[in-house]
């Protein structure tokens, strides 16, 4: 948690926005880029994730050093990565009701009527 | 993996050594604070205390947040988690931290919906999913995730989320250093500054620290020769009487930390007027607190705590541990009463607490080298 986890950039995604997809340990999920909005971020650049939020970026050699001494730290950073892989399947899960929620905000409906619509 | 090794290269870690103890004053000791658990485990693993002169001493610092939270705010936590229309969050590292009456998995098991989740961002997946409960994330850590607790929350209130809240126990690297270095009964020489923590803060937040106590500190990353290197430049600052703020993770860390971080915790967050930390006790505006604009996010004000100050079990010298004051093999309890498997205290509960990282590396290297080096 304290120790953040590389990932390379895989890609952009416009909408919604501030989400990028990286690659962890081969391990793909989307990831807040908006701390780093301040950055010309590119496809295969590195960055340093902390739950789920990307907040520097790093080179690539020092990416592989991260990730080494994070792989010999053991359990932790396996908890980690299970948690984040976990989170991973939910998040292939949940983006069509995100979209869902998406489109129904553009067509001006708000949160609560969208709930009442879902129940 | 060159670039790995370029980091570990064990002839470069003799020639550090060898210029570390060249600046060495005869007759002098040294000791310097490493503020982060992911230090104290390199430490540990490659048996760096072992390579540095007897006359340098590596201090195990407070920077594990799991480490600090004291035992009436995991009772706090789980007295919300037994509402029964509550979906507690958390991460990983809390679930097994022991609070007054049990712990989150304790809880669990006792018929508590309490969800491990990866990111704040998967609590919030879960509000939106479970609209009639109300979903609340254990906020917990240093800088590096207060972040993205506060980018949570800005998401929840654009998208009128009532259902979800935060129960804020963010912690602040800089007074806990400040109270440290108040501590009558530690004498320190100097810091290695944490890594990843700094990349948030920056270095610029560290100045006090060369200005008011006349100490140097050393931002380092993680590798065993940055261990080693950054002891150097701070031995070398100790050998030519300079005390300043040195950045050798300047690959990582940018002097000026990450200002859109920054902000975000400013605009959702603010600091507690104080805040119980284990083992060093209450300290001011040592911790944040959600602001009133996010009100209606804030667990505190949502739910009725018991607020109850639980005193830490006598047994348990974590206090001592985290201060510096005591190595983890000098607690009366470590390795015996209290292993990763049943821990008494918080250092053994988290893989970044001294005592877990000594419990599982340390130990093994120290006796090695008894082994060794006895005649």
């Amino acid at each position: 948690m304290c120790l953040g986890i590389p990932g390379e950039l895989i890609a952009f995604h416009d909408d919604p926005p501030d989400l990028a997809t990286v690659d962890v340990s081969g391990v793909r999920r989307k990831i807040n880029i908006a701390l780093l909005a301040e950055e010309e971020l590119r496809p295969g650049d590195w960055v340093l994730v902390h739950v789920g939020f990307a907040m520097s970026r790093i080179s690539e050699s020092e990416a592989r050093a991260v990730l080494d001494f994070l792989e010999e730290m053991g359990p932790a950073y396996d908890d980690e990565l299970a948690a984040l892989r976990d989170s991973a399947r939910d998040s292939a899960r949940d983006e069509g009701e995100l979209l869902a929620l998406r489109d129904s905000m553009r067509a001006g409906l708000n949160p609560d009527d969208l709930r009442a619509l879902r129940d | 993996m060159r670039y790995v090794d370029e980091y570990r290269d064990a002839g470069k870690a003799r020639a550090l050594a060898a210029r570390i103890a060249g600046l060495c004053e005869p007759g002098r000791t040294y000791r310097l604070m490493e503020v982060c658990g992911g230090h104290t485990h390199t430490i540990y693993k490659h048996g760096l205390e072992d390579h540095l002169p007897e006359a340098v001493e590596l201090v195990h610092g407070p920077g594990c947040p799991v480490c600090v939270i004291p035992m009436g705010r995991v009772d706090d936590a789980i007295a919300i988690a037994a509402e029964p229309d509550v979906i507690m969050t958390s991460f990983g590292d809390m679930m097994r931290v022991p609070g007054g009456n049990g712990s989150f998995l304790d809880a669990k098991a006792a018929g508590a919906d309490i969800r491990m989740v990866y990111s704040p961002l998967d609590a919030l997946k879960i509000a939106r999913a479970e609209p009639d409960r109300r979903v609340v994330f254990m906020g917990i850590g240093f800088e590096t995730t207060a972040p993205s607790t506060a980018m949570t929350v800005k998401r929840a209130a654009a998208e009128g989320l009532a259902n979800f809240s935060v129960f804020c126990n963010h912690v602040m690297i800089i007074p806990a250093i400040k109270a440290i270095l108040d501590s009558p009964d530690l004498r320190l020489d100097g810091f290695l500054g944490p890594g990843h923590v700094s990349t948030v803060i920056g270095c610029r937040p560290y100045e006090f620290i060369a200005r008011d106590h006349g100490r140097p500190l050393v931002c380092a990353g993680f590798e065993p020769l940055d261990v080693l290197q950054a002891v150097y430049l701070a031995m070398r600052q100790l050998a030519e009487g300079r005390a300043e703020v040195e950045n050798q993770y300047a690959r990582v860390v940018p002097w000026d930390g990450n200002p859109v971080a920054l902000r975000a915790i400013g605009e959702v967050m603010e600091p507690r007027p104080y805040f119980e930390w284990r083992g060093l006790g209450i300290i001011s505006h040592s911790a944040l607190r959600m602001r009133d604009t996010y009100a209606q996010h804030d667990a505190e004000r949502i739910f009725d705590l018991p607020g109850v100050r639980v005193a830490d079990p006598k047994a348990c010298q974590c206090g001592e541990v985290l201060k510096g004051v005591l190595k983890p093999w000098e607690c009366k309890v470590f390795g015996t009463a209290c292993t990763p498997e049943t821990p008494i205290g918080t250092c053994m509960v988290s893989s970044e607490g001294a005592c877990a990282a000594y419990y599982n590396f340390g130990r093994f290297s120290r006796e090695r080298f008894r082994e060794t080096s006895a005649p």
